[in-house]
């Protein structure tokens, strides 16, 4: 079972885990990645806009489709929007199955098309200053491997 | 149709919605992009260069080229920066 959500509100690692084991029963393993805001560049703020409606259709339909390509059993996908400081977290994506080496990499390929195709936009504050991130081509490139 | 604009384009544009009838001799989404500019300075400056651009249709991503219908929800939004 795969459990997509978009929230303002922070979220308990350890909580999500469980919950992915017991929809899980049996797995094997459970590979978490977190996103963190970064300290660097001087960084005091940021805010993630999002698209309502496409994010989760975008998101559900990348679940699926790492569902498909490997044998996991579900994915727990959460991203935060709104206000966020360095070192609040950001986005958590956590996959069960039977053996690590499936839920390593459905976890990569979620992030990697979270990174490119899920509708967030980013805003970073520098003391007085404000402006949108930018894209990057790493992360296109990232995202191209599982093509 | 319904057209929503996203992160630096909705603060440019001054407006994140809008609901306007399908202009006539509009057909793509493209076209859409180019009857937008016609409005002045403000929309031309954002439409200008596409390649800046993304666009959905009814909340799917879509190409430059793809048809558009009098009900549609188009949003525009620069390429996305999440995670």
């Amino acid at each position: 079972m795969n459990t997509i959500r978009i929230q303002k509100e922070d979220f308990d690692i350890s909580a999500e885990i469980a919950a992915l084991k017991t929809s899980c029963g049996g797995a094997g393993a459970i590979v978490t990645f977190t996103g963190i805001v970064r300290h660097d560049d001087g960084v005091t703020a940021i805010t993630l806009e999002h698209y309502p409606g496409m994010t989760e259709h975008e998101i559900a339909r990348h679940a699926e489709e790492a569902q498909l390509r490997w044998p996991i059993c579900g994915a727990t996908i959460i991203h935060r929007i709104g206000a966020l400081k360095p070192g609040d977290n950001i986005v958590l994506v956590a996959t069960a199955s039977s053996h690590r080496q499936t839920a390593f990499e459905a976890a990569q390929f979620l992030m990697d098309y979270l990174k490119t195709r899920a509708p967030f936009w980013k805003q970073e504050t520098r003391g007085d200053e404000t402006r949108w991130v930018d894209a990057k081509p790493s992360d296109d490139a990232a995202a191209d491997r599982w093509r | 149709m319904t057209l929503l604009y996203f992160a630096w384009m909705r603060q440019q544009l001054g407006k994140n919605a809008e609901t306007i009838e399908l202009p006539a001799g509009v057909g793509t989404v493209r076209e859409l992009a180019v009857h937008l500019c016609e409005r002045g300075d403000t929309f031309a400056n954002v439409f200008s260069d596409l390649t800046r651009l993304r666009a959905a249709v009814n909340q799917e991503y879509v190409g430059w080229d793809t048809p558009l219908r009098a009900t549609d929800e188009v949003a525009f939004f620069p390429p996305v920066t999440g995670g």
